[in-house]
């Protein structure tokens, strides 16, 4: 029994089947990826995850209970994290306060009035914001206008507004790209760190396939909608289907 | 201080001496200069720019924060009077019931009205709101005249029963009180050439808006309002993010109802009649105004903007052509008539071209408000003390 089961799901835009047939397993305490090339449906799969899409068939269940037709915020309490392909933050606001707010929302639940509490008096949603900055080291970016920042920081702090909730299931759309080498090998280590720490279960897509390979302990490759294989990486690696739709290209 | 950070206790301090002693402040000009127009220091018109300013504090809640633009809340500024007024003619003549009725009415409307309002944003929203306050003024006029007595509006009567008032003695109307203390009754210090009105009911007014801007600020500045903001910032991020974006819009726009409540039933309690032009949809332009030209989204703008929209309301709109004719006395008779004919467009019933002309200009040049433009002058002048600074050390520099 793994921790995410999708069975059945398809997802058709108009006349595109974008999703067709996914069966996908996803165990506990795994580094999962999904790979694959440009309009694969990696993203849709997730999209289907999330409560942004709603699959036209098939079943999603995360630890046993359906994500399908929950709202986003609900899925979310769940214990599921997305961080988006393109950076989706608070661009108005300032870094620390994109991080509080996933931290209020992980405490208080989807909704609370605390008008009368001060922001800054919050010691511990402060300490643990501020904590989860210098893990990425972007503690020196605290007091910045979130928009302002490269696309690179931004994923950085999308990250970390993620990381911050401890979710149980976290899917990454694209972690590191658009983000320097440095950055990149950076978040890789992170992201170990946090896997070594406590219990995680990540579904990450990724192009970089360096990320990939030094995260992942099982990849399924997607193409035109379907999963084509799954295994570990050191079989994923040799196998000729997966060098013909997607490695051949790559590299 | 009182749960604020320093800067925000300064924002208060420098707000509360400002309220408190606008009666000084307000009337700078001698009762007998010619500049005595210009004052604006007397308690009809002060007490008009604190409640305004209550308006626009509540308006800003939810238009600064959540960056929805409600068309409508003219709709609970009118809920306030008449509820007022209601406990004025049911209850008694002390005007405490009568703002918590006004706050819980104005409340509840907005509950129903932000409940159907919010399941659209943007546009569709602003429409909504509009199409709600609207219909509410034209039932205020139709059906519902044995609540608001139509377009005579609700008055009070000599037959009215007061159950907690002592019988009425008099023959005259009684007058609204807070446990005794009289609105209308007002202390008159005449210092050299200047007079200066200390009333009752401004300074209930006063703190009343006091309390609501300390209040607006501890929101601001909460976990609570940080939600609201975010909400502005992306919405679909905060839902990913766990949070459920209707119920803190609709709080907001509730909490944003009830400041308009208590504004109309402090306009109420300062002269107890409610009509349904309260309610019309130029009276909920108008607070959008106020809180753009100030400044939407700080803490201050809204106050500032009402204040500055009700001193042109009625202290330009008082200019007529014989003032100007005055002011310009000095000039060749040709030359006289010709600024007076230039300038009379823009004053008397013309106040509302300069308005426009002055808001259109804050709005494209300074689209922070007032609040922008003064921070701007602040920071310029921090600029040249700097550059002082760099010319100082460049000159001693070779010296050395
Ligand atoms: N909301 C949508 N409406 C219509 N078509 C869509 C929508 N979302 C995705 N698609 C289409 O579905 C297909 C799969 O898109 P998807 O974004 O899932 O690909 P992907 O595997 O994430 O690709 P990439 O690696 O470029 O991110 C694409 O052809 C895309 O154009
Ligand atoms: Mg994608």
């Amino acid at each position: 029994m793994g921790i995410l089961e999708i069975k059945n799901v398809n997802k058709r835009f108009g006349g595109l089947q974008a999703l067709g047939n996914v069966n996908l397993t996803v165990m506990e305490n795994t580094v999962h990826a999904i790979i694959g090339p440009n309009g694969a449906g990696k993203s849709t799969l997730l999209n289907c995850l999330v409560g942004k899409l709603l699959p036209d068939t098939g079943t999603a269940m995360f630890d046993g209970r359906s994500v399908l037709g929950k709202k986003p915020h609900q899925i979310n309490q769940m214990g599921i994290s997305r961080v988006f392909q393109t950076p989706e933050i608070f661009a108005d606001l300032s870094v620390l306060e994109n991080v509080m707010i996933p931290c209020f929302a992980h405490r208080d639940g989807s909704f609370k009035i605390n008008a009368m509490s001060s922001l800054m008096r919050e010691r511990d949603m402060l300490d643990k914001a501020e904590h989860i900055l210098e893990d990425l080291n972007m503690a020196d970016k605290r007091d910045m206008h979130a928009g302002s920042m490269s696309r690179g920081d931004k994923r950085r702090l999308e990250l970390a507004m993620c990381l911050v909730q401890e979710p149980r299931l976290l899917l990454l759309d694209e972690p590191t790209a658009g983000m320097a080498r440095a950055d990149t090998n950076n978040t890789i280590d992170l992201l170990k760190e946090i896997k070594a720490k406590r219990d995680i279960t990540m579904v990450i897509i990724e192009h970089d396939m360096h990320v990939v390979f030094s995260l992942a302990e099982r990849i399924t490759v997607m193409a035109q909608g379907t999963p084509l294989v799954e295994d570990t990486p050191d079989k994923i690696k040799g196998h000729p289907k997966v060098k013909e739709a997607y490695l051949g290209e790559a590299a | 201080m009182l749960g604020l950070n320093r800067k925000d206790a300064i924002l208060l301090l420098i707000v509360a001496v400002l309220a408190l002693f606008a009666p000084f402040i307000l009337n700078p000009f001698p009762v007998d200069s010619a500049l005595a127009q210009f004052n604006a220091g007397y308690p009809d018109l002060m007490q008009r720019f604190v409640i305004f300013g209550i308006f626009a504090i509540g308006f800003n809640i939810l238009f600064g924060l959540t960056g929805y633009l409600s068309f409508g809340h003219a709709a609970f500024l009118g809920v306030g009077s008449y509820s007022a007024v209601w406990m004025f003619k049911l209850l008694s003549m002390n005007v405490l019931p009568a703002l918590v009725f006004s706050v819980v009415i104005a409340g509840l409307f907005a509950l129903v009205i932000g409940y159907v309002s919010l399941r659209r944003s943007g546009i569709y929203f602003s429409i909504l709101t509009l199409a709600f306050a609207q219909m509410s003024f034209n039932l205020a006029y139709s059906v519902l005249t044995p609540i608001t007595n139509g377009e005579t509006g609700l008055q009070l009567a000599l037959t009215d029963p007061r159950i907690l008032d002592s019988a009425q003695v008099g023959g005259s109307l009684p007058v609204t009180s807070l446990f005794g203390a009289e609105m209308r009754s007002a202390m008159t210090l005449d210092l050299a050439g200047w007079s200066f009105t200390f009333s009752v009911g401004y300074y209930l007014c006063a703190i009343i808006m006091l309390i609501a801007f300390y209040l607006s600020v501890r929101l601001f500045r909460s976990p609570f309002g940080l939600m609201l903001r975010a909400i502005k910032s992306n919405q679909q991020r905060l839902n990913y993010t766990g949070l459920e974006s209707r119920p803190y819009t609709l709080a907001a726009f509730v909490i944003s109802g009830m400041y308009a409540g208590l504004a109309g039933g402090l306009l109420a309690s300062m002269d107890p009649l409610a009509g349904a032009d309260r309610m019309q949809w130029t009276a909920s332009g108008e607070v959008v105004l106020m809180t753009i030209l100030g400044g939407a989204g700080t803490l201050i703008g809204p106050v500032l903007g009402a204040g500055f929209i009700k001193y042109f309301e009625n202290i330009f709109s008082k200019i007529n052509e014989s003032i100007l004719h005055q002011w310009f006395a000095f000039l060749p008779d040709g030359v006289q008539d010709f600024i007076v004919m230039i300038l009379y467009p823009f004053i008397g019933k013309g106040w509302s071209l300069t308005l426009g002309i002055m808001f259109m200009l804050v709005v494209i040049f300074l689209p922070g408000g007032l609040v922008e433009g003064g921070q701007r002058i602040a920071r310029l002048f921090r600029r040249t003390k700097t550059t002082d600074g760099d010319v100082v050390s460049t000159k001693t520099k070779p010296a050395e």
